[in-house]
């Protein structure tokens, strides 16, 4: 019988720093026949980001797709265990997927803007779940724009297309369409790695801001990338979870001899 | 460090500045023994131009590796034991710098606390012998430093303490012959600053000694005394 009682805070060496908004509890997850994460247990600290590192194939998407069921999109995929948000589990067959994904919204890779105006870019999610007057909707858009800090570059062009913007921008307006139908978490994988260091520099600092308002979970190839961003990293290697604790700890004193040859430079 | 950095050129460069702190500090103990040979020895002026060149040479070198660990921290961006490498390099060229500052303030002023009999035993012995077991401390940081080894770094720091008896032993035979003979005062004046200079020679070892165990154990133990030392150390 499953208990549905997890863990509220994130712990570190045994002492409770922060409290959790997500509790990942005994999660394995099956591609397949394959064995792809192996009993992940961790916490996601509220307001704060979470960074998930690691070699190529460790597992550290999966783990981030496991957090909105994204995985529930492809037949053979499958987790078992638990992961408590907002006082259920989220892995329940029952879960509503839809709201599921406003509450924890996901960034990719590569920008992923529809085809179609900046406006209607971030309306069109806020559509699917609410019915605001026009004015409502504005503000609604600029407010989105706005904290993904993409504001000032587009607010003289909403009708244009949002294909036509640069690649940063492009993302940054993908985290507001994400960030438009008021999540509580936002997933990031490996948001940066198609921009280059300057729009790179500014997603960064836009999620140092996003972490007053939302829980944030990064996976990322950039240790430095992981370093300067997070409050709490966790290293991966062949679908375990080898090593959590707080950032600054991980990348000056880690726990572990793998964490340690991995962040250094030492691996394969 | 076990194994090697998937860039190779990294491990070139770490081996750099770790070779680099070896033959700087050997460099200051070679300049350490000139300056003992001097307090022994009657008017040597070529040994004090030695010693003067020796620190010359010191000076360059801690700009050379300072400038190595800058690179790497830019090119590479070192993270755990190796920015603490890094760093510990970097704290260590700066005390060996001090070192060779102050051996060089020992050979000068042996020169001029020459011409005083009375204070000859002090100045021979004690003083000579305490200048021997600075040169021997610095010797087992370094080798701590070589094999980045914590069992030794933690036995320097009773050394320091022996060391620092060791000058108030000389400071209370020095006051003794002073208020004996005020025509004493002046050479004894100068034997207290080789003692002092002795003494912080020392304490920079310990320094080292104590940066050698921030690398191995990640931890910062600089103003922990002996007995918290030895207990980080014995923790696995």
């Amino acid at each position: 019988m499953d208990t549905l009682v997890a863990s509220r805070e994130v712990n570190v060496e045994g002492a409770s720093v922060a409290p959790a908004k997500m509790s990942i509890r005994n999660l394995d997850f099956y591609y397949g026949k394959f064995h792809g994460l192996k009993n992940i247990n961790l916490e996601v600290a509220e307001r704060r980001v979470t960074a998930f590192i690691g070699p190529s194939g460790c597992g550290k998407s999966t783990l981030l797709r496991a957090l909105n069921r994204m995985y529930s999109l492809y037949p053979g995929q499958r987790a078992t265990g638990q992961i408590m948000f907002n006082g259920e589990n989220i892995l329940d067959p029952r879960v509503d997927l839809n709201m599921l994904r406003s509450k924890v919204g996901m960034v990719f890779q590569k920008p992923t803007p529809f085809p179609m105006s900046i406006y209607d870019n971030i309306a069109f999610g806020i559509r699917l779940y609410e019915n605001l007057p026009q004015r409502q909707m504005d503000e609604r858009v600029e407010s989105a724009l706005a904290k993904a800090a993409i504001w000032d570059e587009v607010k003289d062009k909403l009708k244009q297309s949002g294909m036509a913007l640069s690649g940063g921008q492009q993302q940054r307006l993908c985290i507001a369409r994400a960030i438009a139908v008021q999540p509580d978490v936002l997933l990031l994988d490996e948001p940066t790695s198609a921009l280059d260091p300057i729009s790179t520099a500014k997603v960064e600092e836009l999620l140092s801001d996003l972490k007053r308002d939302y829980t944030i979970a990064i996976v990322t190839h950039n240790m430095q990338q992981a370093a300067r961003v997070s409050d709490f990293t966790a290293y991966m290697y062949l679908g375990e979870l080898i090593e959590f604790g707080e950032t600054d700890q991980l990348f000056l004193r880690p726990m572990r001899k793998e964490t340690e040859d991995y962040i250094t430079g030492r691996f394969g | 460090m076990n194994h090697d950095h998937t860039h190779k050129q990294f491990d070139v460069e770490m081996e750099g500045i770790r070779s680099g702190v070896l033959s700087m500090g050997g460099m200051v103990e070679k300049q350490l023994t000139r300056a003992i040979d001097a307090l022994g020895n009657e008017e040597d002026s070529d040994l004090l131009d030695a010693v003067g060149a020796d620190e010359a040479s010191i000076n360059q070198l801690q700009i050379n590796i300072d400038q190595q660990c800058a690179q790497i921290i830019a090119r590479r961006q070192p993270a755990a034991v190796d920015l603490r490498m890094v760093l510990t390099v970097s704290k260590i060229v700066n005390d060996l710098e001090r070192i060779g500052d102050e051996v060089k303030k020992i050979a000068y002023k042996a020169a001029q606390a020459r011409g005083s009999d009375q204070l000859a035993r002090v100045r021979y012995y004690d003083v000579a012998r305490a200048a021997g077991n600075a040169l021997a401390m610095l010797q087992h940081a370094l080798d701590a430093f070589a094999r980045l080894d914590v069992d030794r770094a933690a036995s320097i720091i009773d050394e320091d303490e022996a060391i620092d008896a060791a000058f108030a032993s000389i400071l209370r035979q020095l006051i003794s012959y002073m208020m004996e003979d005020p025509r004493t005062i002046t050479p004894a004046l100068e034997i207290v600053f080789i003692a002092k200079s002795i003494e912080r020679i020392g304490d920079h070892a310990k320094n080292i000694a104590e940066a050698v165990v921030q690398v191995v154990k990640g931890k910062d133990v600089r103003h922990s005394s002996a007995k918290q030392i030895r207990a980080e150390v014995a923790q696995s």
